[in-house]
């Protein structure tokens, strides 16, 4: 069991190097980028705001409500919030949503392709099929900090209405709380993570999606083993990142 | 023209070709068949450049794909075209968009050029009005026309094609045939094709190379299948009910 996780690890390396081998005509690879872009980041802001708005208010209601000592500043409200929404929610929470939704759409995709056939005609061409399929995602989702940004804004929005318009707090207090100790590098981390996330977002589960091996019962359970992966993977880099750059 | 020389493959203890030697010739309608696991997928694949072989040689019109450099090997498979099982088409592009992609992809073509031959392929399998459908939209006997046609609108020296009727009535699959032989006359090229459909060897099996267990186990043609000694391809061809009767029909001299 443990050569064939190593074996996967090797076979993941290998992949990486071939999806920047050979590359596709460059007019055909600008219309796979943009249609990824749509399929991959636009797709995905419908929910990613949703859901930040949401755990936005959430995270002010809660902090809001724990903190039962009147000698506590309301504005920690606003402070926690951001800290919370700028550090994890956002970088790292989005990042598991998006292990859901890209990371099955992609394995799944991929998958059926090798099912049918179809990464076997693009080899028969001439064309590497690595380049063809994984190099455009990999390159729609550099957009991936952009959700993130978006994400951290509207968080914040939510955690203000659900402070301010709850009565928890005055709008004065959850905006000195948003500024309080403001650190910009914890942004630069943010992002920096985000990245990371976004690389991994697009070649694990294209990894299990190009060499699973089967029919389409076989896709359903790789799309699953995928998103277990792709969790697994951000969850420890994110623990590696934190560990490196803020500690 | 394509020479094999001692092909061997195995995956893991499973030997799945055993020193093939065969060719196939330009022109032809050369056809590879076999039972289940006999090893034909795994041939073709290798002819393909889809599965490295254990060891042997292939020799694309005099050319030895192992002494070839990594530019020429591409060459090489710029010049093939291949009909899958299933078709293969890509779901997301339409028929019009499948059959242009080879030439977009690998050719300098202009795209009025590229659009004028898309045009003349898809006359060619007699599918000229469906250019915007997707492949969805269509039958399965459409898909593998379809399929054909992007095989050979890069006009190939060789085509490949993996059973290409099964899934078919009687009827569309025998002008899937048909229309492969044509084709293969009609351009020169070398065709070869990989069944277990005996209609198809009776039809157009102008070559047929028979394998068993990973060995080239009978080689001819479709006139002199039936006097064949082997008694594994005999009880591989006369399997079927219908064609028993055929031959107890002949016997009797009907």
């Amino acid at each position: 069991m443990l050569i064939n996780y190593i074996k996967s690890i090797g076979q993941y390396f290998i992949m990486i190097y071939e999806t920047f081998k050979r590359m596709t005509k460059t007019s055909e690879l600008r219309r796979l980028i943009l249609q990824e872009l749509d399929d991959l980041i636009v797709s995905s802001l419908g929910i990613v705001v949703f859901i930040s708005f949401f755990i936005g208010a959430v995270i002010a209601i809660q902090t809001a409500l724990n903190f039962s000592n009147p000698f506590v500043p309301k504005s920690l409200i606003g402070f926690a919030a951001r800290q919370s929404i700028i550090l994890e929610f956002a970088p790292t929470f989005v990042a598991i949503i998006m292990a859901g939704k890209v990371g099955s759409y992609i394995t799944s995709s991929i998958g059926t392709m090798r099912v049918s056939e179809q990464i076997d005609a693009l080899e028969v061409m001439g064309i590497n099929s690595l380049n063809y399929l994984v190099f455009p995602k990999i390159v729609a989702m550099c957009m991936f900090p952009f959700v993130i940004g978006i994400s951290m804004f509207v968080g914040i929005i939510g955690a203000y209405f659900a402070g301010v318009y709850g009565g928890f707090l005055s709008a004065e207090e959850f905006l000195t709380g948003l500024q309080e100790d403001f650190i910009p590098f914890q942004v630069f981390y943010a992002f920096l993570k985000s990245f990371i996330f976004a690389f991994i977002l697009a070649t694990v589960p294209s990894f299990h999606g190009y060499y699973m091996r089967g029919g389409s019962l076989e896709v359903g359970h790789a799309a699953t083993t995928s998103f277990v992966w792709t969790s697994v993977i951000i969850i420890f880099m994110n623990y590696f990142i934190t560990q490196l750059l803020l500690s | 023209m394509i020479k094999v020389k001692d092909l061997c493959k195995s995956f893991g203890d499973l030997d799945v070709l055993k020193g093939v030697n065969a060719e196939f010739e330009k022109g032809k309608t050369n056809l590879i068949i076999g039972q289940s696991g006999s090893g034909k997928t795994v041939f073709l694949k290798c002819l393909l450049g889809l599965i490295k072989p254990n060891s042997g040689a292939i020799e694309y019109n005099g050319k030895a794909y192992k002494s070839l450099t990594k530019e020429e090997k591409r060459e090489i498979s710029t010049q093939m075209g291949m009909v899958f099982q299933g078709g293969a088409l890509f779901d997301s592009m339409t028929v019009g968009e499948n059959v242009v992609f080879p030439l977009k992809m690998l050719t300098k073509m202009s795209r009025k050029d590229r659009e004028k031959r898309v045009d003349e392929v898809l006359d060619r399998v007699n599918l000229g009005d469906i250019h915007d459908k997707l492949p969805s939209e269509i039958s399965g006997g459409m898909q593998k026309r379809v399929s054909i046609a992007r095989a050979i609108v890069n006009r190939p020296n060789f085509l490949f094609c993996d059973e290409p009727n099964s899934g078919l009535d009687p009827r569309t699959a025998s002008v899937i045939d048909n229309l492969i032989q044509e084709i293969t006359h009609e351009y020169d090229i070398t065709t070869v094709i990989n069944t277990h459909d005996m209609n198809s060897v009776f039809e157009i099996g102008e070559k047929i190379i028979y394998l068993e267990n990973g060995i080239k186990a009978w080689e001819g043609n479709k006139d002199n299948i039936y006097k064949t000694d082997n008694e594994k391809l005999t009880d591989f061809v006369y399997a079927s009910n219908l064609f028993q009767k055929v031959r107890i029909a002949q016997r009797r001299g009907l």
